[in-house]
């Protein structure tokens, strides 16, 4: 089975500092991971080779530091590994991005399968697996929660939705994308490092994918970012001090009157 | 581009009912359509009960277009995507907005593909340009922490999925009408790769949490998942769900239908009750529509009080089950004096 493995670096964000002044994110300091659900997604993957053979091969678009990304996938267990790196490929939205992702999937060979995270946590879309998917021409499976069963033409997932799980089988080739309670995924081995800082790692441009100059880039891109700010939530409520007994008596009481003028109790 | 004119919104049925993410979307499209001056459709996929599309015309929409194939009672991408794509060609509208559910945030973006449009994800706010007549769409990104406004001012239709609960549902007006325009649809477009073989329901909590009047949620200020017996009891008195910080889900101590926050679930109750939560940027994010939000911390300086109409600063594990008590005392005696 061949695997490929779409992973997106993003910068560690869950205590990112913002430029008051700018609205923009401070990045200094910050350090660069693979987006979160992409380990999922890795581990899937991974899971999968190890049972039916193949390869494994981990993609991402992005500056030339977003190796880093793909050799650590590799050093969790990925067998290949293609860095997409363009200027052409600057301010890619959603659009033009699943169209130079889908360009290099077709251009690699034969594949069976192709997983994405459910969303990266920083653009935080959710658009791209499934916009692989419509300029692939293929069946797509989304916020797949579990592999139940790998068929030798199809794939049966569970797929959370707001009030459930579905159950559904996919025709093979296909596209999923997963959320967190999809598999639980590994740390990198020593050995597996020393593995992937061996391996080669094809660095592919706009040419080399066939790519529409067209469809590339900020050019190619439907979407325009065109304001940035800051959000503020603010409410001025009552808050109370429970640091005695007493004091955590009344708080409750008061507590308790809320609820009954807001008609709860 | 000047051939396309008029604001759809994508309803949903679910067994034939619609949903209330319709209504709420009623709201947006009815808000863009009068500021442009033009009709507002509301397009629903699969049979769907004659009362309901009823109630999309007396919420605001002038038309219902439904396509009533029984092979689109479930959502399935493939189906839907070349069912609405056709739709879109046929009647040419300027603005599409859906849901960002799991069927719409599906669905959206395989229909931009398709129909080379630009797609904003996530939406908390629509508007429209003044002069340009463009649609500007705003979206809270990088983890919440900045607000993005978008726009597709080259492309049509243009396209944005709207976070639930981000806004109220239309109210019925019994005296609107409308009309009903049923479309046929190629069977060859209805034909699908991905099967559904089953659904296996949520626990019923976690699937009402979104739907609940009150929400009670726990952090990780709980210390360990069995001190969630707090939050369920408290649930359980007040008629509410459960929900939970994404730190309380990614220790285990609950599953993770029950987060509530930028990567989990928004939800709009009245009431919205939390302990042992700090309310990190992204937790609020989920939350912030809520009516009434009261926090207990021991932290005094907790974001969650910048956002509290009610807060006590002090040891959940002590507030906690005084409020209990003294909410099951109030009950009894109300219960004794009727
Ligand atoms: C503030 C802001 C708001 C934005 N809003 C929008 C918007 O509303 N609409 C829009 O079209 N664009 C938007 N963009 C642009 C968008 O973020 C980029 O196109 C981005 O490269 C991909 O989107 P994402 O982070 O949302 O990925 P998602 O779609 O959330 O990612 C899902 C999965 O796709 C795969 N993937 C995503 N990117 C890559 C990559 N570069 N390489 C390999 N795999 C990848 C990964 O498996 C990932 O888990 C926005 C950008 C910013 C900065
Ligand atoms: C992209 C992204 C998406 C995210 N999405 C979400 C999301 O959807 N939902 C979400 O919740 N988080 C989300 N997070 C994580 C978020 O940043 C926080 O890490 C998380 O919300 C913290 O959970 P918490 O409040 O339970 O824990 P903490 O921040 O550790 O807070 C625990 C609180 O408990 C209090 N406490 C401790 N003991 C007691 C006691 N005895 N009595 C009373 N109070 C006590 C403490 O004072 C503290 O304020 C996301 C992060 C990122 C980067």
């Amino acid at each position: 089975m061949n695997i490929i493995i779409p992973i997106k670096q993003v910068p560690e964000t869950s205590n990112v500092k913002m430029d008051p002044e700018t609205g923009t994110m401070i990045r200094e300091g910050l350090v660069s991971i693979i987006n979160p659900l992409d380990l999922f997604a890795i581990e899937l993957g991974i899971v999968l080779q190890e049972e039916a053979g193949g390869s494994t091969t981990v993609l991402s678009m992005g500056p030339p530091k977003a190796a880093e990304a793909l050799r650590e996938a590799m050093a969790m267990g990925c067998t290949d590994g293609i860095l997409l790196s363009d200027r052409k490929f600057a301010g890619s939205d959603t659009w033009a991005t699943s169209y130079a992702l889908a360009q290099a999937i077709r251009k690699n060979g034969d594949f069976d399968l192709v997983i994405c995270g459910e969303r990266a946590t920083d653009g935080d879309t959710g658009q791209v697996g499934p916009g692989i998917a419509a300029w692939l021409d293929l069946p797509v499976a989304t916020y797949v929660s579990r592999l139940v069963e790998n068929r030798p033409g199809s794939l049966v997932v569970e797929r959370l939705v707001e009030d459930g799980y579905e159950t559904l089988e996919v025709e093979k080739p296909c596209v999923l994308t997963v959320v967190k309670e999809a598999a639980y995924p590994r740390l990198p081995t020593l050995r597996g490092k020393q593995r992937a800082r061996k391996t080669e790692l094809p660095v592919w441009g706009a040419v080399d994918i066939d790519a529409d100059p067209a469809a590339l880039g900020l050019k190619g891109s439907p979407t325009r970012v065109v304001k940035i700010n800051t959000p503020k939530v603010t409410r001025s409520g009552d808050i109370r001090t429970a640091g005695d007994p007493a004091e955590l008596e009344a708080a409750v009481d008061d507590l308790v009157a809320y609820l009954e003028k807001i008609d709860l109790v | 581009m000047q051939d396309y004119s008029g604001v759809w919104i994508l309803a949903e049925q679910r067994h034939g009912t619609v949903q209330t993410i319709s209504y709420e979307l009623l709201t947006r499209g009815r808000a863009l359509a009068d500021t442009l001056g033009v009709p507002l459709a509301a397009v629903i996929l699969g049979p769907t009960d004659d009362a309901g599309l009823d109630e999309l015309i007396r919420r605001g929409a002038d038309r219902v277009i439904i396509a009533d194939a029984p092979e689109l009672a479930e959502f399935l991408p493939e189906p839907y995507t070349r069912t609405m794509a056709h739709l879109v060609k046929t009647h040419q509208p300027e603005i599409i907005i859906a849901g960002a559910t799991s069927s719409g945030r599906t669905l959206m973006p395989l229909l931009a593909i398709t129909c080379h449009a630009g797609l904003t994800a996530d939406c908390t706010g629509l508007d429209i340009e003044d002069e340009t007549g463009n649609l500007l769409q705003t979206r809270p990104a990088i983890g919440g922490n900045i607000m993005a406004t978008i726009k597709s001012p080259a492309h049509r239709p243009q396209m944005a999925t709207v976070r639930p609960k981000s806004t109220r549902p239309a109210p019925a007006d019994p005296a609107r009408t409308g009309a009903l325009i049923r479309e046929t649809i190629d069977p060859e477009l209805l034909k699908s790769r991905v099967k559904r073989l089953g659904f296996t329901p949520a626990d019923a909590d976690a699937a009402n949490i979104q739907e609940a009047e009150v929400v009670v949620a726990g952090g990780r200020g709980l210390k360990k998942g069995d001190n969630f017996g707090l939050i369920n009891a408290l649930a359980a008195l007040l008629g509410g769900a459960v929900g939970a910080s994404r730190d309380a889900v990614d220790r285990g101590w609950i599953g993770y239908p029950h987060q509530v926050g930028l990567s989990g679930k928004t939800v709009s109750p009245k009431l919205y009750l939390c302990a042992g939560v700090s309310g990190s940027i992204q937790h609020l994010a989920g939350i912030k529509t809520s009516e009434n939000i009261i926090a207990v911390n021991s932290n005094p300086e907790a974001q969650i009080f910048q956002v509290a109409n009610y807060g006590i600063v002090g040891d959940l594990f002590e507030v906690l089950p005084l409020l209990i008590d003294k909410i099951k005392a109030k009950q009894a005696a109300t219960a004794a004096t009727v």
